[in-house]
């Protein structure tokens, strides 16, 4: 058993080089996806905030009220603006073309996006607009530079300033961000604005793979089973090798 | 019983059954010294069958086309009943039918299960290696994300590079002049023919083995030696009836298996991006390409090397050609060995050293492949090149120089 275990670490040690990659340090969303709370004011935000640009085109409004909690009434009544059904999946109006002319690109379908980017890319991306009088919508985005979004938060968060500092790479001096500083109020304080990012983002790592918490819940059952059944055979074996020893 | 016994002799009259029974596992007799290392090939065969398996209900949902087949996968994730636990099965076990086969080979090569009498059993392995390889890069390129879609063009382009026929043949392949719908709907249909050639070169990999016998631990012939063992007095001494001993002890190592693929399955199933890669949750854009493509982990060895050769006269074919010839080059492994013993256990330092530098360098080539390349990494890859070639081609010189050890007459405990 120690050599297998040896012999799987060996074939599994390259995969430990992983590095998210990318140059800003991303903050930790330390998200609860086991907190319904959570996860119904994310869905309350994503449905108010996100839905009229992005779709989520995969995940089903009805699949969402049974996971989070609610009734579908609830759902119908609380969290759906448009005339689609509570069987259908979360489309918008917009299309792709209108996307283009308006933002330069469409805007990306939300449902697997947790999966593409990682929820601390989300959760400091969800954080990391700031004024830049360049862009077209006038703000930019520390992990997502240039981006063609406007910071649809910034009510709640208030606007943010980049502030740089000078840093020397091989002689030449170049300006690099450093860090975001408020430049204005919003109607939240920095404490309740991340968690509003926090529980965005937890909704997206919910829509990125609903089954999510059900199969860690199935996986400690399958692994129990296994490992009784790992013991009987063994047992079985050594019975049957006696004669061979 | 008696029923039973007719109904067997009804049967044995028209079909061998019973003599197939006997003379592939009741009365087969494999070495009594198997190790960790020979339950890979058992595994092989069951993570081949949960491929299949899989592999045929996934295609009941998947749609093979360019609009729909990124959302099919996604249907089969969320509405399909249980088809998430499929997908991840798949998904894992193509990841893990390479680290098992990695083992396998890697068990070849180190108790000389390659040598004579075994020469061909081991061509008909590389044979199904290089299937296998084949039909994950086909399918791979299914979910038709990101990843998958760069993936493709980039190894397709790789036929390009071929002097004069390349661009023709690179078209030819893809049915178009970028990897399209069209591609998609071949890949698939290879994807899902592939298995099955794969399980058919199985089949005569196994009707080798039987017919030479298995290798093992100490590379003694049990053929060779005295006759006579508790089952019959014609067997080899050394050797244990296939059925019931080592079905019951590959069953324990079947669940050994399962435990850690299904701690993958249900806890890790992007297995941190190695296995299900995070770019692959973009849909394919023909029109975007990602800052860094990197193949699967199985395939970046390979991957390494050909991008560790320089190009000539800016075509990539120098590169092409060290890659197949570094799979290639297995096929000659059983003339190269020249040592006078088969098992890593009596052969001498040298070999050892050659042995173990070569597992490093080919996880350092695998770490390299996935990396975007540096100056520092490029020189490391094209040191990790050539000890991966001088590895094969100096092995008539060193595997002769070594100081081997005694080998015994039998099979040791």
């Amino acid at each position: 058993m120690k050599k297998l275990i040896v012999a799987f670490l060996l074939a599994v040690t390259p995969m430990l080089g992983l590095a998210a990659g990318g140059g800003v340090p991303l903050d930790d969303a330390d998200i609860d996806l086991s907190d319904q709370a959570s996860l119904q004011r994310g869905a309350k935000y994503f449905m108010n905030y996100c839905l009229s640009c992005h779709s989520a085109k995969y995940q089903r409004y009805n699949r969402m009220a049974k996971d989070l909690g609610l009734t579908e009434q609830e759902v119908i009544d609380n969290l759906m603006f448009t005339t689609d059904k509570i069987g259908d999946t979360m489309n918008i109006a917009m299309t792709a073309e209108k996307g283009t002319e308006w933002f330069g690109n469409p805007p990306p379908d939300l449902s697997v996006i947790a999966r593409a980017r990682g929820v601390d890319w989300l959760y400091t991306y969800l954080r990391g607009f700031y004024l830049d009088e360049k862009r077209p919508f006038g703000v930019n985005n520390r992990v997502f530079p240039d981006v063609g979004m406007p910071n649809v938060l910034w009510q709640l968060q208030g606007d943010q300033k980049a502030i740089y500092k000078t840093e020397v790479h091989n002689g030449t001096e170049t300006e690099v961000l450093e860090r975001l500083e408020p430049a204005g109020e919003g109607t939240m304080s920095p404490e309740e604005f991340d968690q509003v990012a926090r529980d965005i983002t937890a909704f997206l790592s919910y829509i990125g793979e609903p089954i999510q918490m059900e199969r860690k819940r199935l996986g400690v059952w399958v692994l129990l089973f296994i490992a009784v059944f790992f013991v009987m055979s063994y047992l079985l074996k050594k019975e049957y090798w006696k004669d061979v020893h | 019983m008696s029923m039973m016994k007719n109904f067997m002799t009804w049967i044995d009259d028209r079909y061998p059954a019973t003599k197939v029974w006997n003379e592939h596992l009741a009365q087969y007799y494999a070495p009594k010294n198997f190790n960790f290392w020979y339950f890979m090939g058992s595994l092989a065969l069951l993570v081949l069958v949960i491929q299949i398996l899989t592999g045929v209900w996934l295609a009941m949902n998947y749609k093979p086309d360019a609009e729909l087949a990124f959302g099919s996968v996604e249907y089969i994730m969320r509405d399909v009943d249980w088809g998430w636990l499929i997908r991840y099965m798949h998904s894992t076990g193509a990841s893990a039918f390479f680290v098992v086969i990695y083992l396998h080979m890697f068990r070849g090569l180190m108790y000389g299960s390659y040598r004579k009498p075994r020469e061909l059993l081991w061509i008909i392995g590389v044979i199904i290696y290089l299937a296998m390889m084949a039909t994950a890069f086909f399918g791979y390129l299914l979910p038709w994300g990101q990843m998958s879609y760069w993936g493709a063009q980039v190894i397709v382009n790789l036929f390009s590079a071929v002097p004069v026929i390349g661009p023709d043949l690179g078209v030819w392949v893809r049915g178009d002049y970028v990897i399209s719908d069209a591609t998609l709907n071949r890949f698939f249909a290879l994807h899902f023919l592939l298995p099955f050639v794969l399980a058919a070169l199985v089949f005569i990999h196994i009707v080798a083995l039987h017919k030479v016998g298995s290798n093992n631990p100490d590379g003694v012939e049990i053929k060779k030696g005295p006759k006579g063992n508790r089952w019959s007095d014609k067997a080899p001494a050394d050797g244990i009836p296939f059925h019931p001993y080592y079905t019951v002890k590959d069953i324990a190592g079947v669940a050994g298996f399962l435990f850690l693929f299904a701690a993958v399955v249900f806890f890790a199933p992007e297995m941190g991006g190695y296995f299900i890669e995070h770019p692959n949750f973009e849909p394919a854009n023909p029109l975007k390409t990602p800052e860094h493509i990197a193949p699967v982990w199985y395939f970046t060895p390979f991957y390494a090397i050909l991008r560790a050769v320089p190009s000539i006269a800016g075509s990539a074919f120098p590169g092409v050609v060290a890659m197949f010839a570094s799979i290639l080059i297995m096929f000659f492994l059983p003339w190269l060995d020249r040592s006078p013993v088969k098992s890593i256990r009596y052969k001498g330092g040298l070999y050892k050293a050659m042995l173990w530098i070569f597992v490093v360098n080919f996880i350092l080539l695998g770490y390299l492949g996935t990396q975007p390349t540096t100056d520092l990494y490029k020189l490391l890859a094209q040191i990790g090149t050539i000890y991966y070639f001088a590895f094969f081609l100096l092995m008539p010189i060193y595997s002769k120089m070594d100081n081997t050890k005694p080998v015994p007459e039998r099979v040791t405990e």
